[in-house]
């Protein structure tokens, strides 16, 4: 079968098992957008306002789908506004294919009209990329470029087509969804040596991250904490792996972390450290990182062995598959000294918690909980609110948090929470965002309507940026500067604006009313709820510090 | 594990794919995570489909680790090894031109016959001598070359490779 290289792309991704594609066309993809208008019935796009929402879109789609997000724009400025939804996924490792297009080969090089050295630019922050030169090579790059993006540590790629590549044609014969690479180093997992220190260990933490989720080895990891009777801890990325209500799940470490999760994580004297890359956030001073303990380190990027964090012995392979030999051979525990210590730190945990009055964070975050199953998807943005989600919020299914953790993108939020409802085959889902990071992407929020998605969005509204705020407060003397927004925004009006819903709500009896209509739709509606800005995300362990640093009221 | 912190430099062969922009794939992930290079050298091997790099790093031994491991993830590198120097074969080329007058000529000759180099290009006020070997013998070439004038010079980067029957 001849094809032209424009209907190869879209043959490819719909052979790659693609059903919902995000993107924005332009001159030079308007091939592609011909053939994804024949091909509608077969493979949908939606439609962003912006390519950084479509990009952020695809990415909050594989993160609740486990599939590969495929995202695709234009060439120069619809290229260059992937780049920070590239950057995103590639921190939290997100399987992404971006397609951009680009000027004729023959124009390359000349500074020709939206011509960007898009390869260039994304060099470092994809796992690979491509500019395709000849459309013979269009489909095995295609297929490259998936099975790239999932396989091992998954990641975002990028493959830049040429308009002239998209006209050419050539013969095309389908494939079948690529496989990922394995490629577990057997050799290198030795299991008995972490029995003997499991054996050994009278106060084990396990550390549970990104890499948890990703191979979705959520049961293996319950049911391994569970045998040899640890608590476990989570960063940011790793926190939809376990249900958020089981006792031994003591939630977020690391610097906004809570009080228990973060005394455990010092305090244990054998550190299982499951899919996680110890970011600077999630350690403090590396110094002090867990002083007593032994750590082990197991992950599928062998290059995050002793890169941040100096471990007693790592083991390089998948999660899932480690876990598993694990549990064939690791025998029941009991910790009950160890579980005292750490119900005394959790008493000290809740004796510290905040007032929990009508508007504040944690009792509306609470409030969203009772209302939601294990299938209703949460996206954040970036800021106080994104802390105070993943401190109080008790996730209760697999792949149903979005958040940008690596990049702390502001403005994620939108575009992930839409990318989560397409991922999830549409389920509830629901946005905290911050008045600043809404400002950011709020015009997602015509995709929202355009799409009738099932999505609630919280607009956790203090009328400042809280987060570099509480800086501010605690680093500054209180010199606010360029912090307080004060806008005029009237969010419901322009949630109407957009053909959206909304309201505004300042006490309780509000807030329960506006839960109860937004959640008794199927369509957008925006909750304005204005709280204090002068609210604080506690515990802080400032930068660099340590537990004993730790700033609790 | 724990790292020495002691600082050496060490030797990297790399084989890669002959493709456009692995140079800058390369050289990018070295300057992104600040890792210093002394010297790259990169050219076509008996297969035409892969090049060959060598690079020398100054760097500790964390430094070394990971330079490894992240040159790993590459997609197109295929092979990294870290050469031994006891056990490796290091070479680099120099051209060097000096200033020369009629009272030196002679000295300079004898030092290139010395150190077994090459004169490849001479007139009455300049000569440009062609030299090849270890870098320490380079060094000290040049070293020696710096009372007369250096008017410029080039250095190649240095080849290596392992002793032996074994290939990359
Ligand atoms: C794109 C981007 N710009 C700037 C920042 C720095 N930053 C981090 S949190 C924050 C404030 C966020 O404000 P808001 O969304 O209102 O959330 P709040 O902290 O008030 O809950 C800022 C400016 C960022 N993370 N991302
Ligand atoms: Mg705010």
């Amino acid at each position: 079968m001849k094809l032209t290289g424009a209907r190869i792309i879209i043959e490819t991704l719909i052979e790659q098992d693609c059903e919902t594609v995000f993107g924005y066309p332009g001159g030079f993809v308007i091939n592609i957008y011909d053939e994804l208008y024949k091909a509608s019935d077969r493979i949908h796009h939606v439609i962003s306002a912006h390519e950084q929402g479509a990009a952020h879109a695809a990415d909050g789609y594989a993160r609740a789908s486990g599939k590969v997000g495929v995202v695709i724009a234009t060439s120069g400025p619809g290229a260059t506004n992937l780049v920070t939804g590239i950057a995103n996924a590639f921190l939290d490792s997100v399987p992404l294919v971006a397609i951009t297009g680009n000027v004729p080969l023959a124009l390359l090089g000349r500074d020709s009209f939206q011509e960007v050295d898009i390869m260039g630019i994304t060099m470092p922050i994809t796992k690979h990329n491509y500019i395709v030169k000849d459309v013979n090579e269009l489909a095995s790059i295609l297929r490259d470029a998936f099975r790239i993006a999932k396989s091992g540590r998954p990641g975002p790629v990028l493959v830049d087509i040429p308009k002239d590549i998209q006209l050419a044609t050539c013969e095309y014969k389908p494939g079948k969804p690529v496989e990922k690479t394995l490629d577990v180093l057997t050799e290198q997992i030795n299991i008995d040596k972490i029995v003997e220190l499991i054996e050994a260990s009278n106060k084990p933490y396990i550390y549970s991250g990104g890499g948890v989720v990703i191979s979705n080895a959520g049961d293996e990891l319950k049911q391994f904490a569970e045998r040899i009777d640890a608590p476990v801890g989570f960063s940011m990325m790793g926190l939809s792996a376990m249900d958020g209500s089981l006792p031994n799940n003591l939630g977020l470490t690391g610097m906004h972390g809570r009080y228990a999760s973060i005394k455990a994580n010092s305090e244990t004297d054998l550190l299982i450290a499951i899919g996680v890359r110890f970011s600077d956030r999630a350690t403090g001073n590396k110094l002090k990182y867990s002083p007593n303990a032994k750590i082990i380190h197991i992950d599928i990027d062998p290059a995050e062995i002793d890169k941040n964090i100096n471990t007693y012995f790592g083991v390089i392979g998948d999660v899932k598959y480690i876990l598993n030999k694990l549990l064939e051979k690791v025998k029941p525990k009991k910790h009950p000294e160890w579980k005292e210590e750490i119900n005394r730190y959790i008493a000290d945990e809740q004796a510290n918690y905040p007032q929990n009055y009508g508007m504040h964070p944690k009792n509306i975050i609470e409030r969203v909980n009772n209302l939601i199953d294990d299938k209703t998807v949460i996206a954040t943005d970036v800021g106080q609110h994104q802390m105070w989600v993943a401190q109080y919020f008790k996730l209760k299914g697999r792949r149903t948090f979005l958040t940008s953790g690596g990049l702390g993108t502001m403005g994620y939020g939108m575009g992930a929470a839409i990318g989560g409802c397409f991922g999830s085959g549409n389920q509830r889902t629901v946005l905290f965002t911050g008045d600043g990071s809404f400002g950011m992407n709020l015009a997602e929020l015509a995709t929202a309507v355009s799409n009738n998605l099932p999505l609630v969005i919280i607009i956790m509204n203090n009328g400042v940026l809280g987060m570099v705020r509480q800086w501010q407060t605690i680093f500054f003397d209180e010199r606010y500067s360029s912090t307080t927004l004060d806008r005029k925004t009237d969010f419901v009006l322009l949630a109407k604006a957009f053909g959206a819903n909304g309201m505004r709500v300042v006490g309780e009896g509000e807030l329960s009313l506006a839960l109860e209509t937004a959640f008794s739709i199927k369509t957008p509606f925006v909750i304005d709820c204005v709280i204090d800005c002068d609210e604080r995300v506690l515990p802080m362990i400032p930068p660099g510090g340590s537990v004993e640093n730790i700033i609790i009221n | 594990m724990d790292f020495s912190t002691k600082k050496e430099q060490f030797i990297l062969s790399v084989l890669v794919a002959n493709h456009f922009g692995v140079l800058t794939r390369i050289s990018g992930l070295f300057s992104r995570r600040g890792y210093n290079i002394d010297s790259l050298n990169v050219g076509e091997t008996e297969n035409p489909e892969t090049s060959r790099m060598t690079i020398i790093v100054t760097g500790d031994e964390y430094i070394k680790s990971q330079i490894v491991k992240q040159l790993g993830k590459l997609q197109e590198v295929m092979k990294v090894e870290m050469l031994p120097k006891e056990e490796t074969v290091l070479r680099e080329h120099l051209l060097i031109k000096i200033n020369v007058s009629r009272e030196t000529r002679s000295e300079i000759t004898e030092a290139v016959n010395v150190f077994r180099g090459k004169i490849v290009d001479f007139n009455s006020d300049s000569v440009t001598v062609e030299i090849n070997g270890e870098p320490s013998k380079l060094n000290a070439f040049i070293e020696f070359t710096k009372s007369y004038g250096i008017i410029e010079m080039c250095r190649s980067g240095a080849l290596a490779m392992k002793r032996g029957a074994n290939s990359l």
